[in-house]
């Protein structure tokens, strides 16, 4: 893919190989992957089903180790000839990974202000400053009047905005997305893919989704398109792709 | 933010309807353990009534609660001028069914002597026996009001005073009526059978025996030295109330005594497997939310505190619940219910400890949940 200029990949993954099995039942999941995601970036992972997308969300969200291969991830090698540097991959992920949901995943006994802060609480942030830092995010995504409401009350369309606030709570750089608007109809899946684009920009953080929903696909800078374990070149897909930092 | 909490607030009701299914059955748990109590306490309590210290009874037995005793009545008065004995009674013991209210009452009539030591340990209601016949003391398990008239044999007692928790260990209700009307009553034939027996030329059998007699010692007065002189005479048999009281437990009770203690053994554990089936039941209805949490970060001890709170939560109030309803209605149970402090306050340890062990199969569930599972349909 073309690499902005004066600027670090938030992602980069070199040959990353990752296979299930051995023998005859060896399965090749991923084969040699490599791929570079900048800030500002919302990449689209597209590829039939077992192509190997979600076994590369999981590997770049550090829940699935990698045969072989290395990761950086915002400037830290976390992965490195399939092995992962660092112990304490669960903070990895509170520090520096969202997750955004196909079906938001929002926790049912939260309302929606609890659902964002537990983040917070999880990552030792006190719970007033925590409820305060998650009524800004649902303000920011429009679903303030909703912070009481219980994820049961929420239509998709808002429960999608709850999760992306959610997965922004930490302000992390970097930001996996699950088939994010699968859910929600046409209308409703470009307004939160706006949204993801806009925090791409406004907070520095690289997205890569994983979408089969072609009506997002213009939404996207880069599509990478993935066949049997293999990416093929990407390709440019947004009219007005995001700017790149300068430095 | 206490997720546990938050979740039970959550499904409250259905949280509720469970706590209350298992303080039922904890509930039960608790009247076992009362009944078996109650059995031990039942046993002893007649034993314990005289407030004596030695026993005499026929020789070469366990009398007279385990085994059928008969002495002669003037025993009393030998035993009495044994030294180191302060006072002696004689006492007999016998059920019967009597009419009353057009139902049969089943009795365990004692026999006593109201000057000496055998009678009742004290009188709730009315009072004690003043006349030598006819008169009777009744307990209130009888279900007789004072001024009753009840009939024993062929003679009519009425009810002068009321006990309290006065039953034998098969829990029919005590009554005391004076020595001579019991001897009569277990010692008489009935008028046919007496005509027989004249008829016959044998006289009338001896009507003076008695089932044991009771003795109270002087403040300094060895108990076992007693036994020894009493034991010197070859027709009798010495028993220590301590004696008599393992006598009871330990023997006339103990297949009743085990079966319920074995009952409620099995009772625990059954607790114990459907706390474990519930708490592991809820484990597996927030596997997808558990994945959610892990992936999002949160650390494996906030998930097993979730689910080990829950668990606690579950046993306490299933545990508050079901000891609030025995203790209100333990006198309900035709046999005493025996609650100590100490009974609740072990069996609230034992649910605690169920509930950490149980919660254990569904923490093992909760940590074996993949992050990667939150991804996904």
């Amino acid at each position: 893919m073309a690499e902005p200029a004066n600027a670090s990949p938030l992602v980069r993954i070199d040959r990353v190989s990752k296979h299930f099995g051995e023998g005859e039942t060896r399965v090749d999941a991923l084969r040699e992957v490599s791929l570079d995601v900048y800030p500002r970036q919302v990449v689209a992972l597209l590829g039939p089903s077992g192509s190997g997308k979600t076994t590369l969300l999981n590997i770049v969200g550090c829940i699935l180790d990698a045969s072989s291969g290395t990761m950086d991830l915002d400037g830290e090698t976390v992965l490195r000839d399939g092995r992962w540097q660092r112990g304490d991959l669960r903070r990895l992920r509170l520090e520096k990974i969202g997750f955004i949901f196909q079906f938001h995943n929002l926790l049912p006994f939260l309302d929606a202000t609890d659902n964002v802060a537990v983040v917070l609480k999880l990552a030792g942030v006190d719970m007033s400053a925590a409820r305060k830092r998650a009524a800004e995010l649902l303000d920011y995504l429009e679903v303030g009047h909703r912070r009481t409401a219980m994820p049961a009350k929420l239509s998709g369309g808002e429960a999608q905005r709850v999760a992306i606030a959610r997965a922004l709570a930490n302000r992390p750089r970097i930001i996996l997305a699950d088939e994010p608007t699968a859910a929600l109809d046409s209308k409703r899946a470009r307004i939160v893919m706006d949204l993801l684009r806009k925090l791409a920009i406004e907070q520095e953080a690289a997205i890569i989704a994983v979408t089969h929903d072609e009506k997002i696909f213009d939404r996207f800078d880069h599509i990478f398109q993935l066949r049997d374990g293999r990416l093929d070149e990407p390709s440019a897909a947004a009219d007005d792709p995001a700017e790149v930092p300068s430095g | 933010m206490n997720l546990a909490y938050r979740d039970i607030r959550h499904k409250l009701g259905r949280f509720l309807l469970t706590c209350v299914g298992l303080g039922l059955l904890l509930g039960v748990v608790l009247a076992m353990i009362g009944i078996y109590r109650g059995l031990v306490v039942d046993a002893l309590t007649i034993a314990r009534a005289p407030g004596i210290d030695i026993w005499i009874v026929e020789a070469n037995t366990r009398g007279p609660f385990a085994e059928a005793s008969r002495v002669p009545g003037d025993t009393r008065e030998a035993v009495a001028r044994i030294a180191g004995v302060a006072a002696a009674g004689s006492i007999t013991y016998q059920t019967v069914e009597a009419p009353y209210r057009g139902e049969k009452l089943r009795l365990y009539v004692i026999g006593y002597e109201p000057t000496r030591p055998g009678g009742p340990p004290e009188i709730a209601a009315g009072r004690s026996i003043a006349r030598n016949h006819y008169e009777m003391i009744a307990d209130r398990s009888a279900g007789v009001s004072l001024g009753d008239r009840i009939q024993l044999g062929r003679n009519t007692f009425t009810v002068v005073g009321l006990t309290q928790h006065q039953v034998n260990s098969g829990g029919d209700p005590a009554v005391y009526i004076t020595l001579p009307d019991a001897q009569k009553l277990q010692f008489d034939l009935a008028p046919p059978a007496a005509r027989v027996q004249t008829a016959r030329g044998a006289g009338a059998a001896a009507r003076d025996t008695v089932n044991a007699v009771v003795a109270r010692l002087q403040p300094n007065a060895s108990a076992e030295a007693v036994a020894e002189t009493v034991r010197r005479w070859k027709h009798l048999s010495a028993i220590t109330q301590g004696e008599q009281e393992t006598i009871l437990s330990r023997s006339l009770v103990d297949r009743a005594r085990r079966q319920i203690g074995l009952f409620t053994s099995l009772l625990l554990i059954v607790s114990a497997v459907i706390i474990a089936l519930i708490i592991y039941t809820m484990t597996m209805d927030k596997l997808k939310q558990i994945a959610t949490l892990k992936l999002i970060g949160a650390p494996d001890r906030t998930i097993v505190g979730m689910i080990v709170q829950q668990a606690l939560a579950l046993g306490f109030i299933g545990f508050a619940l079901g000891a609030t309803l025995i203790v209100n209605i333990k006198d309900w149970f035709p046999r005493r219910v025996v609650l100590e402090p100490d009974n609740v306050l072990v069996l609230g340890l034992i649910v605690f400890a169920v509930c950490l062990a149980a919660s254990g199969l569904g923490v093992r569930a909760a940590l074996k949940v993949d992050p990667a599972t939150a991804l996904g349909g």
